[in-house]
Order: C-alpha cells, then sequence, then structure tokens
C-alpha cells in the first residue's frame, strides 16, 4: 500500500466544514461537550450567512457565557445580571438598521431578568432573544435555576427541588409567546446535527423577522450543564432527552401568520 | 434674541436634552422628577430631531438602557429621583467600569425608603462618593437655578465624553419644581452614525468589519488586570480632580465666616447672609457647583484664615466630612441642617451660625 499524505488529504475539494470568520481563534472556556460552544457557532454562522458581521451588536450576559464577546467577531456589550434585554431595546430603538440580538442562560432570563425579558417582548423590541436553558446556574457552580425540574438535583437543592417548597420550574418561553409582542417564539436544541441543523433554521428566520421588523423573536435552546448536573457529556445529553424535553417540549410555539 | 420661558426646573432638563441634540431619554416615573419624562413625552422630539425617549418598566431597566445606549456613543441619558437613583447604582458601577459616558439626574426627596416626595439633599454621599460597588467616582453638578438645570444638562455631556464618565446633576425636589426664567439655546443637531464611528472607535456601533470588533465590558477577571483597570480609573479621576473643579464665590473678599453650600441650600444661606450682613456680621459664600471633584483647594485656603465655616445642607451631614477634611482641623467647621424633606430657613441658618459656630 502507498504511503497517504497529509498534502493528499488536506485540499480544498477535500474540505466538508470550516470554522466561521465569524468566531474568533481564542479557545472558548465552555467545559467539554457543553451546548454554548455549539449554540455560538451557529449564531456566528448566522450572521456571516447574513453577511451582517458589519451590521450586528449582541448582548453577552452575566453567566457561563459572559465571556462571549470574546469568541464572537463581531461588536459585543457586556450587560449586568439579567438587564440585556435592556441595553438591546436602548441599541435597536437608536441603530434601528442593525441586527440586535441578546445571549443568555436561564437564570439570567428568567429569574434576575424576567422583568426585562418580559417587558421587552411585551413592547415588542424588534431583537432576537437567544435563551440557553440548562435547567441550573452553571456559572456560579450548579445552583438551582428558575428553570430547574421538580426532584432534580443542585448545589441549593441538594435533594431535589421540593416544588412545594422552591416553586415550580417556570416556563417563561410559554409565557412569552402569549404577548403580543413576539413574532416568533421556538425551543430548539443542539445535542445532535439534525437538531442543529433546526437550530440553525430557527435562528436564521428570527434574524430575518427581525429585519422585517416584526417584534421580537425568541429562541430557546434547551442545552445540557454536564459540569452542574454532574453527568459526563454523554449521559447529560440522553438525561436532557428523557427529563428536560417532556418538560420543554421543542418545536414552534408561535409562528407569525405568512 | 435669545428665547425665554418660564418653566419648571424639571422641564428645563428635558427642554435642553431636545435642543442640545441628546439621542436617547429613558426613565420611569417617580416624584418630584415626572416632568422630565412628560415634558419629553408631550413635545415628541422624535418627530424634532430623532431623539428615542422611552418610559422603562423600572430604573434598574432604564440604567440598563442607557448602558446599552451610552456603548453606542450615543447621547443619552435618564432622570430620577431618590429611591429610583438607588436601583440605578449597579448599573451605574457597570458604566463607570465600563468607562462609558451618559447623564444621570437625581431630583432628591428626603429618605430613607419611600421617605417623602419633599427636598433633600441626603443623597450627597451616594452621588460623589460612587453610590455603587466597587472605586468609582461620577462627576457630581449641582444646580441653584432652573437656568443651571437647562445648562448643566450640556455641560453634563460635555465632561461624560470628555473623561468617558458618567456624570450626575444632583438636584433636588426644590429645584425641580420651582419655575423661573431660563433663556434656551438653538436646536442642535444630534451627531451623525459616520461621526461617532469616526470619534468613539470604542463604540459598539455595530462595524465590525470595518474597524475589528468593539468589546464594552466591565469585567477583567484576572486579580492583576483588574487592579489595573482601576489604576486607571484612579488616574482619570486625579485628572478630572485637577481640570474640572467648579464653584461660585459670594461677598467672599474680606469674610469672617463662611457659608459652604449647594444647590437649594446655597438659594437659602446666600439670603442668610444678607441677614447676617444687616447685623454686622460678615458671611461669605462658597457654593461648590461640582460636589465631585470638591473644591477643596477653595474651601482649604479662604475657609483655614476664617474665623469658622458653616456646612449648610439638607441632610443630617453629609458634604460636612468633604469640608473637614479641607480645613484639615484648623477652624471651627459644623454642619446644618433641616431634613426628611423639611427646608431650612434663612433665619435658622443665621442662628446656627451664631450659636455652633460664632458662640460655639
Ligand atoms: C446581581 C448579580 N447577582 C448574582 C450574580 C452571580 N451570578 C453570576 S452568573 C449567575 C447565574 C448564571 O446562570 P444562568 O443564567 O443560568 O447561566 P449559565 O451559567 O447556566 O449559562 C449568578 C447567580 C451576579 N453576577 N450579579
Ligand atoms: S458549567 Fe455548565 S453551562 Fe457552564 S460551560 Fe460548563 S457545562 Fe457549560
Amino acid at each position: 500500500m502507498s504511503e497517504v499524505r497529509l498534502e493528499d488529504i488536506i485540499k480544498p475539494e477535500n474540505k466538508v466544514y470550516s470554522k466561521t470568520d465569524l468566531l474568533t481563534d481564542t479557545v472558548m472556556h465552555y467545559c467539554p461537550g457543553c451546548g454554548h460552544g455549539t449554540a455560538h457557532r451557529i449564531v456566528a454562522e448566522v450572521i456571516e450567512e447574513l453577511g451582517a458581521q458589519n451590521n450586528t451588536v449582541g448582548i453577552a450576559p452575566v453567566g457561563c457565557s459572559v465571556l462571549a464577546y470574546n469568541y464572537f467577531n463581531i461588536d459585543v456589550q457586556q450587560a449586568a445580571h439579567g438587564r440585556a434585554p435592556a441595553l438591546a431595546t436602548a441599541v435597536k430603538r437608536l441603530m434601528p438598521d442593525r441586527l440586535v440580538f441578546t445571549y443568555q442562560g436561564d437564570g439570567d432570563l428568567a429569574a434576575i431578568g424576567t422583568g426585562e425579558t418580559i417587558h421587552a417582548c411585551n413592547r415588542g423590541e424588534n431583537i432576537t432573544i437567544i435563551f440557553i436553558n440548562n435547567g441550573i446556574y452553571g456559572m456560579t457552580g450548579g445552583q438551582m435555576a428558575p428553570t430547574t425540574l421538580p426532584n432534580m438535583k443542585s448545589s441549593t437543592s441538594p435533594f431535589g427541588r421540593d416544588v412545594e417548597m422552591m416553586g415550580n420550574p417556570l416556563k417563561i418561553t410559554e409565557l412569552l409567546a402569549q404577548l403580543p409582542g413576539t413574532a416568533y417564539v421556538t425551543r430548539q436544541a443542539v445535542h445532535t446535527p439534525a437538531h442543529v441543523r433546526r437550530t440553525k433554521k430557527a435562528i436564521r428566520k428570527a434574524f430575518d423577522l427581525q429585519a422585517k421588523g416584526a417584534g421580537t423573536t425568541f429562541v430557546e435552546i434547551v442545552s445540557n450543564c454536564n459540569s452542574g448536573w454532574k453527568m459526563t457529556p454523554v449521559d447529560a445529553n440522553k438525561w436532557m432527552e428523557e427529563n428536560m424535553f417532556p418538560y420543554y417540549p421543542l418545536g414552534d410555539i408561535k409562528i407569525p401568520a405568512e | 434674541m435669545k428665547e425665554l420661558r418660564l418653566m419648571k426646573g424639571n422641564e428645563a432638563i428635558a427642554e435642553a436634552a431636545i435642543r442640545i441634540g441628546v439621542d436617547g431619554y429613558f426613565g420611569y416615573p417617580i416624584t418630584p422628577q415626572s416632568e422630565v419624562l412628560e415634558h419629553l413625552m408631550a413635545e415628541k422630539p422624535w418627530e424634532k430631531t430623532g431623539m428615542v425617549v422611552l418610559q422603562a418598566e423600572s430604573e434598574v431597566a432604564s440604567i440598563n438602557m442607557v448602558y446599552g445606549g451610552a456603548a453606542c456613543g450615543k447621547k443619552v441619558m435618564t432622570t430620577s429621583s431618590s429611591p429610583g437613583f438607588s436601583l440605578m447604582q449597579e448599573g451605574m458601577s457597570y458604566i463607570a467600569g465600563a468607562e462609558l459616558p451618559c447623564v444621570v439626574a437625581n431630583v432628591v426627596r428626603g429618605g430613607p425608603g419611600l421617605g417623602t416626595i419633599q427636598p433633600s439633599q441626603a443623597d450627597y454621599f451616594q452621588a460623589t462618593k460612587g453610590g455603587g460597588h466597587g472605586d468609582y467616582k461620577l462627576i457630581t453638578l449641582a444646580p441653584s437655578t432652573v437656568q443651571e438645570m437647562y445648562d448643566f444638562v450640556g455641560l453634563s455631556f460635555e465632561l461624560a465624553f470628555k473623561y468617558r464618565n458618567p456624570a450626575i446633576i444632583l438636584s433636588d425636589g426644590l429645584i425641580g419644581q420651582m419655575m423661573e426664567k431660563v433663556y434656551l439655546t438653538e436646536y442642535k443637531e444630534r451627531w451623525s452614525d459616520e461621526y461617532i464611528n469616526k470619534t468613539f472607535p470604542w463604540a459598539t456601533t455595530g462595524r465590525a468589519a470595518d474597524r475589528g470588533n468593539s468589546i464594552i465590558t466591565s469585567l477583567q477577571l484576572q486579580a492583576d488586570k483588574q487592579e489595573e483597570v482601576n489604576l486607571r480609573l484612579q488616574k482619570k479621576y486625579r485628572e478630572i480632580e485637577d481640570n474640572e473643579v467648579r464653584y461660585e464665590l459670594i461677598n467672599c473678599e474680606d469674610a469672617d465666616y463662611y457659608f459652604i453650600a449647594y444647590g437649594s441650600s446655597a438659594r437659602i444661606s446666600q439670603k442668610a447672609m444678607e441677614l447676617a450682613a444687616e447685623e454686622g456680621i460678615k458671611v461669605g459664600l462658597i457654593r461648590p457647583i461640582t460636589l465631585w471633584p470638591f473644591p477643596t483647594k477653595i474651601i482649604r485656603e479662604l475657609g483655614q484664615k476664617s474665623k469658622g465655616v458653616l456646612s449648610v445642607e439638607m441632610s443630617a451631614g453629609q458634604m460636612v466630612e468633604d469640608v473637614r477634611l479641607a480645613i484639615e482641623g484648623k477652624v471651627k467647621v459644623e454642619h446644618f441642617g433641616r431634613f426628611g424633606g423639611v427646608i431650612h430657613s434663612p433665619a435658622e441658618i443665621l442662628n446656627a451660625l451664631k450659636t455652633k459656630i460664632i458662640g460655639g
């Protein structure tokens, strides 16, 4: 058998994937197997496809994705915990032709930032909110989130979430879909190639609707936090399918009339 | 000819914002400053200059809207009164940490808690010492007339952009609510996108392809890097202290005693000064216009050579601490002020001078 040389393999015609320039070369700090990195890539790819690098402002939250600004090759503002929709509101109103999106975790969006989230959506701010729901506070070490499932363990619900004592998980996405200001509300995932493709379509649709001035577009991504859940990435994804998806069913919740 | 109008202090702030070309105002109603938002909504500046005006869902939201707008290099502002200003403190700290320009007016009312809607000057510490978490400073201007309410909007933006630092207009319910004549300035155009892109390369205007991406953040996880940020901030603050102190001296030529007072208290102290003169007591008034940077030098120069200094403020005694630092124990320094929403009279101030300083 003749020797296979690297140069014979690495050729433009053999290339099946390349990283979008809209992501920087900075090594991401996310835990291996975490959904944040995949979600970042999808957002970046959609911005690239839209040719919108020179027309986009992103808002990073406080949470594991606080450093998102190091990874996106676009202008990014880093908001206070929960306040990203307030920043995005101002940015969009002051520069209406820019593509403006927030990227937020469940603690950021559905606990401390509930007010900003609901009111931005209710005003129909023409922004896109990308919501990573991993059912836990990743950044601060696995505390209970508003979306933590009943009986799910976290560092502040070590015996499982007792809904009598700690309240029920908040289906904020369904709630936001009720508001007249939201144009498109969908729930997706990024743990398999098929889900990645669907999520990419959803984000593309959200950005397209924003460009048309349709109102608030909201893409929830149910994701794992394998570190916080104390599971391997593979187990975490399996657990997510078996436990998170029944409570947070995937699919479109609100779509605009054509 | 200059346009002259009779208006409330709060309306003057709003009118100035429109006329100097502010890009965005975000606010939440609270007495005694709601006329700012009311005036803006009635004037519809979006039809005149393109200015954005939005009633936010809370002061937390409004200050964070200001943060987002300021990060775009836009002239943005909010106004509130004491409880609302308290809610803004986390946002103020972020804006100071991210080194962004913006203007916030606090039309102070009596506290603590829900307190009263009557005027007070008890938010001095909060405005001049930072107010939120971390080592930061806010440029703080104290208007004492409705004209100054108007003029200080433009001045605050000038200073805020010069130093990339938030600027505060610290007034009170008296100045906010009272009506006086105001000379209005001509309408100025808002800055164009081109101007902002050219002048403020740090601004997140969404033009990453043209100049590389801009990032607005106050985060530095590494302690030594965060210390560097702090050192840079402190250097900037020293520069502001060196260059931006503003004050007014009234009857200070051969005074035996001094009143130190700002805003409403300066007006009342001026009257007290006249009463004192009638009794042959020579009192001068040093009116700080910038509360931070504080006019330490002039108070030191004049005050140390005097027979005593009375710091007058509608509070239990906040500014007096800075006055004492200036005087360095050389002469007697006392505080006088009614508080909790009560406004002191000129006679009360004169009486305090007599009992606490002259006779004390
Ligand atoms: C005002 C304030 N309160 C609390 C915190 C601490 N804090 C940082 S991140 C976080 C929770 C983040 O969880 P989530 O939004 O779900 O994002 P994840 O890390 O899971 O991606 C908390 C409570 C903070 N930074 N600021
Ligand atoms: S802690 Fe959780 S959310 Fe954060 S990077 Fe790790 S897996 Fe992802």
